[in-house]
């Protein structure tokens, strides 16, 4: 008898940890069946499938820098305008005519710069919380766009600078037709995030990024300096918006003062929905890719359905609430009391 | 018990100032090699505050360290750490959403190069754990279990595991069984028992009489941050150093 208790146990024990990492995905598939389902002609059509990696592109940046700050149990609301700001700069930039190899280095410099901000102001200035340093932040680096550019839009990119937002990659060598390219911002996006889940998941600056997360206390007992980490985590962010940035200038080919409003929010609900606790030190790359793609697919879906905007935002408010009440009830048989 | 031969840690005249606030005034301690020195005291005597002096959390206003007779400044816990000075907390500072294995080697986690790469040996961690672990006979069902999964007394000993894991030779243990069940609190006992017998000097602050009289050696009680009262455990009673702690000699 105690045996037979003893193996449900351990079979528990080891589903969890699956569950942890890869329940997310199980949504993701579900959705994409059930998109697929509802449109069988189009959902999973080249077009539509590599639009939704287009649309994706920027925000999936933001997110995977939130992520990161999530884990460590704070907050970055400024992604939206750090994004905005280096958007900015590169316009500008790009408009004095600054050749293409220097105007695709501004947004990533500048978006860095902000994020050491970000954690210099937390770390040196003690803010209670990374909430109101970022907050205090949404506000400058939104304004210092404006500042510069004088409120107004600025277009017109060369190629070299809408590349990575823009590029093809052809693939009628492989025998497919022209239209079924592949998004430059695709292959990107796959190398960001294969990057940053090595970093967070076999370095030791990411093995403390999570540490910091589940007890900051317990990190600095062990000799970690954990303002050093915090100023690395809010950089990497920071410059995680620049990317961004960058593929948002090819994707549009402008800077206008509105970009990335609100996206900090977006970001947010992205890292919820795949996983990530508020708490900090809990959530995956994985899960944060996903809940981007769950976000990405289900405006994609329900445009194609012709479903109001309107509906989108319920529906989405509505999956955040659900992923984070699935994850109460992960953690309620996960966690002694 | 070499209580005749140099000591292997010595405070001597720790004084702390937290403002105008004095936490402790010119305290002396001691630890041999092997010995267990128990600390008194009532709350807000300065228990903590030394200790965190001890371990690098805490620079002191005036006075020094000595180990092993050299006197040392310690800017931070890693200086202690690399002295062989190891702290247990009382909030035991451990990640729990972090497994046993990569809690005991936080902040020193071994590494193998992958090409230009620096990247975590998880399965070394994973080894070093399990034959720590085995050393200390701490049974768990596997160093890949997160500490939040854990009961109590559990986390104390993965707590004591990781402050010996790196050769440690002074132990501080801040209320080390404050948190257990009564069963548990007995494990925890025989594993200081059992760091004592490897020459590991050990300090343990703690409220309860019981721990004391079973693993100490040697008393001390602080009071109002100094030096109040010190006698080795056999010259003294139960009774007597209650009243040190309240004030009373």
């Amino acid at each position: 008898m105690e045996d037979k208790d003893k193996k449900v146990e351990s079979l528990h024990l080891k589903l969890i940890p699956y569950f942890e990492k890869y329940g997310i995905l199980l949504l993701l598939v579900l959705m994409i069946l059930v998109m697929h389902i509802l449109q069988p002609d189009v959902f999973l059509s080249w077009r539509n499938v590599t639009n939704v990696f287009k649309q994706i592109s920027w925000q999936s940046m933001l997110a995977l820098g939130v992520f990161m700050v999530i884990v460590t149990a704070g907050i970055d609301l400024s992604v939206g305008s750090i994004m905005m700001l280096s958007l900015m700069i590169l316009a500008v930039v790009a408009k004095a005519g600054a050749p293409w190899f220097i105007v695709v280095l501004t947004p990533l410099i500048a978006g860095f710069l902000c994020g050491v901000f970000n954690g210099l102001g937390i770390t040196l200035l003690r803010m209670p919380h990374p909430f109101i340093m970022t907050l205090g932040t949404l506000y400058i680096f939104r304004g210092a766009g404006n500042l510069i550019s004088g409120g107004t839009p600025i277009s017109g990119f060369t190629d070299e600078v809408r590349y990575l937002g823009h590029g093809r990659i052809d693939l009628q060598w492989l025998g497919l037709e022209k239209s079924q390219y592949l998004p430059v911002s695709l292959v990107l996006i796959a190398i960001v995030y294969i990057i940053f889940w090595i970093f967070l998941n076999k370095s030791k600056t990411g093995k403390w990024i999570y540490a910091i997360g589940g007890n900051p206390n317990a990190a600095r007992a062990s000799g970690i300096n954990v303002n050093k980490i915090l100023i690395i985590v809010y950089s990497l962010c920071g410059f995680l918006s620049g990317i961004g940035a960058l593929i948002l200038a090819g994707r549009t080919d402008s800077g206008y003062p509105n970009a990335g409003l609100q996206s900090e929010l977006d970001a947010i609900a992205a890292c919820i929905i795949g996983g990530a606790s508020f708490f900090g030190g809990r959530g995956t790359v994985l899960g944060v890719f996903a809940g981007v793609m769950i976000m990405g697919i289900l405006r994609n879906g329900l445009n194609l359905m012709d479903v109001s905007s309107f509906w989108q935002q319920v529906l989405i408010g509505s999956i955040i609430v659900l992923a984070v009440y699935i994850d109460v009830l992960r953690r309620d048989i996960g966690t002694r009391k | 018990m070499s209580s005749t031969n140099n000591p292997l840690l010595e405070a001597k005249g720790i004084t702390k100032y937290f403002g105008t606030i004095t936490a402790l005034e010119n305290v002396n301690l001691k630890v041999h090699a092997g010995e267990c020195l128990g600390v008194v005291g009532d709350n807000g005597a300065g228990k903590s505050t030394l200790m965190k002096v001890l371990s690098g959390l805490y620079k002191p206003s005036a006075g020094s360290l000595f180990f092993q007779g050299k006197e040392e400044i310690l800017e931070s816990p890693r200086d202690s750490q690399n002295l062989g000075l190891e702290m247990v907390y009382q909030d035991l500072a451990l990640a729990g959403n972090l497994p046993i294995g990569e809690n005991i080697f936080l902040g020193r986690e071994p590494t193998k190069n992958l090409g230009f790469l620096k990247l975590l040996d998880f399965n070394k961690i994973k080894e070093l754990t399990n034959a720590h672990l085995d050393k200390l006979k701490i049974n768990v069902k596997s160093a890949d279990q997160k500490v939040e999964e854990l009961s109590g007394g559990q986390r104390q000993a993965v707590a004591i595991a990781r402050s010996t894991a790196f050769n440690a030779k002074v132990v501080i243990m801040d209320e080390p069984t404050a948190a257990l069940a009564i069963k548990e609190v007995g494990k925890v006992l025989d594993l200081i028992n059992g760091l004592k017998k490897t020459g590991v000097g050990v300090i343990v602050i703690s409220h309860r009489m019981d721990d004391i009289f079973t693993v100490c050696d040697r008393v001390m009680a602080l009071f109002q941050g100094t030096n109040f009262a010190e006698a080795s455990l056999s010259n003294t009673s139960r009774d007597e150093v209650i009243g040190w702690i309240m004030g009373k000699k």
